[in-house]
């Protein structure tokens, strides 16, 4: 179920582009914000989690996750060079999940790594909060990764909807109604760094059950979803 | 031998119809499959390179359904007409990768490599090459798995003649070599000097198929109309009715020229300017008023 040349190549399409340059800026800039609020206020486990759950796990993890997921078949179908992929004997599914190994990857290392380094930064894993947080950014990367990669094979615009989602629904959207927050990634990651950290620093929407389902329902659902469309992606339709 | 066999198929995007109940078998050798631009010739390949359902009907080959089944990618080599081939690797890269997709090693690579004749720059990335390059680099991920069928689409846009001549010699080697090779073309020429067998497409309707000197006679020996202006329209009229090859001429007086019918081509062509210069006649025009390739095509599709 993984071929390392499909992973080989994804790899390489993904750190290549130009848009790459967004999973260097976005853990940098997580970085430099936790350097500054630590000089600035000093270790404060309240700041902490508004940093890593205000903008680590709320706007940067989906963001990663947007570039990594849809970065990784978008382009090929865009440009046509899936071609070359798909005309092997190797298995749809394979290519599929195999990508999402690579997003998955990506996702965790841009997003997991960077989380932890700030929020030793910011409380020295006071309250187990950098950790909570971490593991928190490592199960939301597997469910980012699959969503966003099954919306690059179903749309051209994936990365655009995948902001939109990103941006509006997990942030905007989810402050707003209390509703949209049980149907959010963000909200099913945190139910797991709730359990993490000390009782009371960090707090979900979702119980920890409903969260580790949907998490993997939504992951297995998107993956298999991909795998379908790829089967009978149409490379000719301009005629 | 391997052959594909398209029975009855169609299909349709919506409300139009790209393809209209085509019938045929390509075996081994080199086809051509000719047509103007728009025929359906590149949704025909699509469904020959499983890349597309047929909407009805079945594509096959050796009675092996091509749709959703990705084993028969170990017999089938195929070059896209689309650009899209990852130009941040080299050439070698390229061609590596695809051939250890077919699970060969890159011995397969090089080999395929120096079949194409892009051993020398195989080292650039895919970026820095010419269209005729990409061309060759997409060939050699073809043929990296010595596969029994080829399918091009529009092989040769956009290749100087060199790269053509270079292109043309390589499908006649592997069509002599017993494999099945299809490509796809809207330049009578191109399919002229490179297929023995031609297959032709016209508004999605399969319109004449064989031998391309059978094609060839019934594209040139069709009715040819010329307009013909001259120093002396009406004698040269008169002379040239009097030969078999000109079934009619009309005076146009409002253009001041002659619509020349010809049922001969080879003769009428030879027989104009001779009639011109015995009667000291000077020729200003001589233009073939429907030698667009679409009226070359709709003609064969009435005969």
């Amino acid at each position: 179920m993984y071929n390392p040349t499909v992973a080989r190549l994804t790899y390489r399409a993904l750190l290549g582009r130009r848009r790459a340059a967004i999973l260097f800026i976005l853990p940098a800039l997580l970085i430099v914000i936790a350097a500054a609020v630590r000089a600035f206020s000093g270790a404060d486990d309240q700041v902490a989690t508004d940093v890593l759950g205000g903008f680590a796990m709320a706007t940067m993890v989906p963001l990663i996750g947007v570039i990594a997921g849809t970065g990784a078949i978008g382009p090929e179908i865009d440009d046509g060079s899936i071609v070359y992929l798909l005309a092997k004997p190797v298995k749809r599914p394979t290519i599929i999940i195999t990508k999402l190994f690579v997003a998955v990857g990506v996702t965790m290392a841009f997003s997991a790594v960077p989380t932890f380094i700030a929020g030793m930064i910011l409380n020295g894993n006071g309250q187990q909060i950098a950790v909570a947080y971490t593991v928190a950014a490592l199960v939301a990367s597997i469910a980012y990764a699959a969503i966003f990669l099954l919306l690059g094979t179903i749309t051209r615009h994936a990365v655009v909807v995948g902001l939109v989602y990103a941006l509006v629904w997990e942030t905007v959207f989810g402050n707003l109604v209390a509703g949209a927050r049980t149907l959010s990634v963000q909200q099913w990651s945190l139910s797991l760094a709730e359990k993490i950290a000390t009782p009371g620093a960090i707090s979900s929407d979702v119980g920890l059950p409903l969260g580790i389902v949907l998490l993997a329902g939504v992951t297995a659902a998107a993956t298999w979803y991909a795998g379908q469309k790829l089967r009978t992606l149409k490379l000719a339709g301009e005629e | 031998m391997t052959t594909i066999n398209i029975d009855h198929t169609s299909r349709w995007f919506g409300n139009v119809v790209a393809v209209n109940d085509i019938t045929m078998t390509v075996g081994p050798g080199v086809t051509g499959l000719l047509g103007p631009n728009g025929a359906g010739k590149s949704t025909l390949i699509n469904m020959m390179a499983g890349f597309l359902a047929p909407s009805n009907g079945t594509v096959t080959l050796d009675g092996d359904t091509i749709w959703r089944n990705e084993t028969i990618y170990r017999q089938l080599g195929i070059v896209p007409e689309r650009e899209g081939m990852y130009d941040f690797l080299t050439g070698r890269e390229f061609v590596v990768a695809n051939a250890e997709l077919h699970g060969l090693d890159e011995r397969a690579a090089q080999h395929a490599l120096a079949t194409v004749e892009m051993e020398y720059a195989q080292d650039r990335k895919i970026a820095t090459y010419s269209k005729g390059m990409r061309q060759r680099v997409k060939m050699a991920s073809a043929l990296v798995h010595d596969p029994s069928v080829l399918l091009l689409d529009e092989p040769f846009n956009g290749m100087d003649p060199r790269q053509r001549m270079q292109l043309m010699d390589l499908l006649s080697r592997m069509g002599a070599e017993g494999r099945t090779v299809l490509f796809s073309s809207h330049i009578l020429e191109e399919v002229e000097q490179l297929a023995s067998h031609i297959e032709v497409i016209v508004a999605g309707r399969h319109a004449a198929s064989g031998d391309f000197r059978k094609i060839r006679r019934l594209m040139t020996d069709r009715p040819h109309r010329y307009l013909v202006r001259s120093s002396d329209d009406r004698a040269l009229a008169a002379a040239l009715i009097a030969d078999p090859s000109t079934a009619g001429i009309e005076v146009d007086l409002a253009e001041g020229a002659l619509r020349i019918q010809a049922v001969d081509f080879g003769r009428f062509t030879a027989l104009l300017p001779q009639v011109a210069r015995a009667n000291d006649i000077r020729l200003l025009t001589v233009s073939p008023s429907d030698e667009s390739l679409e009226s070359v095509f709709s003609y064969l599709v009435t005969a």
